[in-house]
C-alpha cells in the first residue's frame, strides 16, 4: 500500500525536489530553520504555512474532480466563510462559535452545489459558476463592502498563531489531509468515489448511492474552503470580501492537475494534490526569492500548466506507449492505454 | 412534437422587456436616448467578447482566457503607441493578429492534445494576464490624436445622448456573427460540433479546422474587445477586466444558449448583455443599492436560466420517449 502510494507520487516528489532545489540555488539560506520565541522560522516553514489555503482547497477539489466534477465556487465560499466568522466574532461571540458559523456557511454552500449537481443534474462547471458569481456578492453584502476587521486573539490565532513551534495553519491542513486520507483509503469510500467518476451510471446500477456521494464530496469541498477562508481572515485579522480567495479556485485546480489527477474523474491521490499545492507555493517562493519581478509569476505558472498538460495528454501517453512497444523495450505500464474516449466525455 | 429551439430566446426577450418595464415604471427617466446610448457604450467590449464566447459555448467548449486577452491587448496597444511610436491603426492590426493566433494556438492544443477546453484556456488566462503584467504593471495612458478622432465620432440623439463609435462596432459584430453562424459552412459546423462531436466527425465536419477556427474567433474578438476597451478608457491597464470571462459566460447563458452546446442564438447573447447592463443602470438610478447586488442578481438569473434549460430538456425527453422516461429518471 505504502509502496504503491510512493510510486504514484514519485513524479510529484521529483518536481517538488526540483522546485526546492531551485529555491536553494537562488537563495542559499533557503533550508535554514531557526527557533525564535518558541516558534520555528524559515523559508521552508513559510512554504508550508503559506501553502495552507491552497492545500486545504486541494483536498476538497481532489474529491470533487475524482467524481468528474469541478468546484469553481471555492474562492467565493472562502470569502463568505471569512465574512461570517468575522461578523460572528465582532458581534461578541466566542471564536469557536465564529469558526463554527464559518464552517456552517461553507457546509450550506457545499450542499447547494451538491444539490444542483446531484439532484438537478446540472453540469458541475455551470452549477458551481452560479455560486462563484453570486457568492462574492453575498460576502460583500455581509461585510457591506468594507474590510471587516476584528481583534480576537483566538480567531486570528487560527491564521497566524503557532502550536508546538509550528504555525497553526500547517497543523490544520495536515490534520484535515490525514483525516480525509484515512477516511477515503481505510474505508471503501475512496473506491466508491472513483467508481462514480469513471462511470456514474454503472456505479449506480452496481448499487452505489451516487447521489449521496456527490452531495458529500461537494459538502467536503465547501467545508475545506470555509476552513481556508477562516484561516485567511485570521491571518490578516479581517474579512476582505473583495480579495479573500480571489482566483484561489484556479490554484486549487492547478494543484490537483499537477498532482496527476485526471480532470476526467476516476483514480485520485490526495497526497499527490497536496504535493501539487506545495509545488505551486515553492515556485512562488522561488520567484520571490530570486528577486525576479513578481510579474513573471503568472507567466511561469502558465508555462508550468502547459508543460504538465502536454505530459498528461492522452495522445502523448499513447505515443510514448507505442514508441516503447516499437523499440522493444518492456512497457512499464501493464495496462494498455485507454482507448479514445467518446468526445462528449472530454468536456468539462 | 419538440418545443421550438427558439423558446429560450423568447424567454430572454420576455425577461428583458419585463425588466425594462419594471425599471421604467419606477424611474420614468430611464426610457431615454441617453440611457440607451450609455447602455451600448458601456457594454460594448462585453458584448463583443460575448459574441466570441457564444461561438465557443455553441461548440460545447468554454474560453476562460478572454478577460486576460482584453487586458493584454489594451496594455499592448498603449505600450506600442507610447513607446514604439506606431500608428494606432498598425497597432490595432498587430493586436488583432496576436490575439487571433493565441486563440488558434489554444484551439490546436485542445484538439490535438485532446485536453479539456476548461484547463487549456485556464492556462491561457494565466499566460495572457502574466504577459500584460510583464509589459507594464502601471496604467499606461494613450494620447494620440487618432484616438481622439475615433472617440469624437458619435451620433447625437434628440435628447443629447451620444451613440459612440464603439457601440456601433458592437452591433456590427453581432450582425456579422449572425451571418457567419447561419449563412456559412463554418457556422453550421459550429452547431454540429456542439450537438455531438462524434456525429459531426462521421458527417465529415473537419473537427480540427473547426475547433481551431472557433477559438481563433474567440481570441480575435477578445482582441477586438481589447481595442474597444482601449478606446473606451484611453489607457492600458494590466489589472483591468478581471472576471469579464464570467460576465461573458453569464450573458451567453442568460441569452438562452445551451451550455452543453449545439443550441442558441447570438441575438440571445445581445439581450443577455443588455439585461446585465440594465441591472447596473437600475442600481445607478436607485442610488441606494450597492454594487454587489449586481453579482447577486446576475447569479440568480444565471440559476434561473440554467434551471429553465433543464426543465425544457426534461420536457423534451419525456415527450420523445414516454416509455423509457420513467426508467431514465430512476
Amino acid at each position: 500500500m505504502i509502496k504503491a502510494t510512493l510510486r504514484r507520487i514519485a513524479p510529484q516528489l521529483a518536481i517538488l525536489a526540483l522546485a526546492l532545489a531551485l529555491n536553494f540555488i537562488v537563495f542559499p539560506d533557503f533550508f535554514s530553520i531557526r527557533m525564535q520565541n518558541g516558534r520555528l522560522y524559515g523559508n521552508l516553514v513559510d512554504v508550508l504555512n503559506r501553502g495552507a489555503p491552497t492545500a486545504l482547497l486541494a483536498i476538497g477539489m481532489t474529491l470533487v474532480i475524482a467524481t468528474r466534477g469541478i468546484d469553481l465556487s471555492v474562492g467565493a465560499v472562502m470569502a463568505i466563510a471569512g465574512a461570517v466568522a468575522a461578523l460572528a466574532v465582532t458581534s461578541g461571540h466566542h471564536w469557536t462559535a465564529a469558526l463554527g458559523a464559518g464552517l456552517l456557511a461553507g457546509a450550506v454552500c457545499g450542499l447547494w452545489n451538491g444539490f444542483l449537481v446531484a439532484v438537478l443534474g446540472i453540469q458541475p462547471i455551470v452549477a458551481t459558476l452560479v455560486l462563484m458569481v453570486a457568492g462574492r456578492g453575498v460576502a460583500q453584502l455581509l461585510t457591506e463592502g468594507a474590510i471587516l476587521t476584528f481583534n480576537d486573539p483566538g480567531l486570528s490565532g487560527l491564521g497566524s498563531g503557532a502550536i508546538l513551534a509550528l504555525p497553526t495553519p500547517v497543523w490544520i491542513w495536515v490534520g484535515v489531509a490525514l483525516a480525509a486520507g484515512l477516511l477515503v483509503r481505510r474505508t471503501a469510500l475512496g473506491m466508491l468515489i472513483e467508481a462514480v467518476g469513471v462511470n456514474e451510471r454503472s456505479a449506480r446500477l452496481a448499487g452505489v448511492d451516487s447521489r449521496a456521494l456527490l452531495i458529500a464530496v461537494y459538502l467536503v469541498a465547501g467545508l475545506c474552503a470555509a476552513l481556508a477562508g477562516v484561516i485567511v481572515a485570521g491571518d490578516i485579522k479581517g474579512a476582505d470580501a473583495n480579495n479573500a480567495g480571489l482566483w484561489m479556485e484556479l490554484d486549487a485546480i492547478l494543484a490537483v492537475v499537477i498532482g496527476g489527477n485526471s480532470l476526467l474523474g476516476g483514480r485520485f491521490s490526495i497526497a499527490a494534490s497536496l504535493l501539487g499545492a506545495l509545488i505551486i507555493q515553492s515556485v512562488n517562493s522561488a520567484i520571490l526569492l530570486s528577486g525576479m519581478p513578481v510579474e513573471f509569476n503568472l507567466v511561469i505558472k502558465a508555462l508550468l500548466i502547459i508543460a504538465i498538460l502536454v505530459i498528461q495528454s492522452p495522445k502523448v501517453k499513447r505515443a510514448v506507449y507505442l514508441l516503447r512497444a516499437s523499440t522493444g523495450q518492456p512497457a512499464r505500464e501493464t495496462r494498455p492505454p485507454a482507448p479514445r474516449r467518446p468526445a462528449e466525455e472530454g468536456r468539462t | 412534437m419538440r418545443h421550438s429551439p427558439r423558446l429560450p430566446l423568447y424567454v430572454t426577450l420576455a425577461t428583458f422587456l419585463l425588466a425594462l418595464i419594471a425599471c421604467v415604471a419606477q424611474f420614468p427617466a430611464m426610457l431615454s436616448w441617453r440611457v440607451a446610448a450609455n447602455l451600448l457604450t458601456d457594454n460594448a467590449f462585453l458584448g463583443i467578447v460575448a459574441v466570441g464566447m457564444t461561438f465557443v459555448i455553441l461548440s460545447g467548449g468554454i474560453d476562460l482566457s478572454v478577460g486576460s486577452v482584453i487586458a493584454f491587448t489594451s496594455v499592448f496597444l498603449a505600450v506600442l503607441i507610447r513607446d514604439a511610436g506606431i500608428h494606432p491603426l498598425a497597432a490595432f492590426a498587430l493586436a488583432l493578429g496576436v490575439s487571433t493566433l493565441f486563440g488558434a494556438a489554444m484551439g490546436a492544443i485542445i484538439h490535438h492534445l485532446e485536453m479539456p477546453p476548461f484547463i487549456v484556456t485556464l492556462a491561457g488566462m494565466f499566460l495572457m494576464r502574466g504577459m500584460a503584467y510583464v509589459l507594464s504593471t502601471d496604467s499606461v495612458p494613450v494620447t494620440h490624436e487618432f484616438y481622439g478622432w475615433l472617440q469624437s465620432l458619435y451620433w447625437r440623439a434628440p435628447d443629447g445622448g451620444r451613440f459612440r463609435l464603439i457601440g456601433f462596432l458592437m452591433i456590427l459584430t453581432f450582425l456579422l456573427a449572425m451571418l457567419a453562424l447561419h449563412r456559412t459552412r463554418f457556422g453550421q459546423n459550429v452547431y454540429a460540433l456542439g450537438g455531438s462531436a462524434q456525429t459531426a466527425q462521421l458527417m465529415g465536419v473537419p473537427l480540427a479546422r473547426t475547433t481551431i477556427g472557433i477559438y481563433a474567433v474567440s481570441g480575435g474578438l477578445a482582441g477586438f474587445a481589447g481595442i474597444v476597451y482601449s478606446l473606451y478608457t484611453s489607457a492600458g491597464y494590466s489589472l483591468a477586466t478581471v472576471g469579464v470571462e464570467l460576465d461573458a459566460i453569464a450573458a451567453v447563458v442568460i441569452g438562452g444558449t445551451l451550455l452543453s452546446g449545439g443550441a442558441g442564438f447570438v441575438l440571445g447573447t445581445f439581450f443577455g448583455v443588455l439585461i446585465m447592463g440594465l441591472i447596473q443602470t437600475y442600481i445607478v438610478f436607485d442610488g441606494q443599492l450597492s454594487s454587489w447586488w449586481t453579482k447577486i442578481v446576475i447569479g440568480g438569473l444565471l440559476f434561473a436560466f440554467i434551471l429553465l434549460q433543464k426543465v425544457l430538456g426534461w420536457a423534451t425527453t419525456a415527450r420523445i420517449r414516454p416509455a423509457t422516461a420513467s426508467a431514465a429518471r430512476s
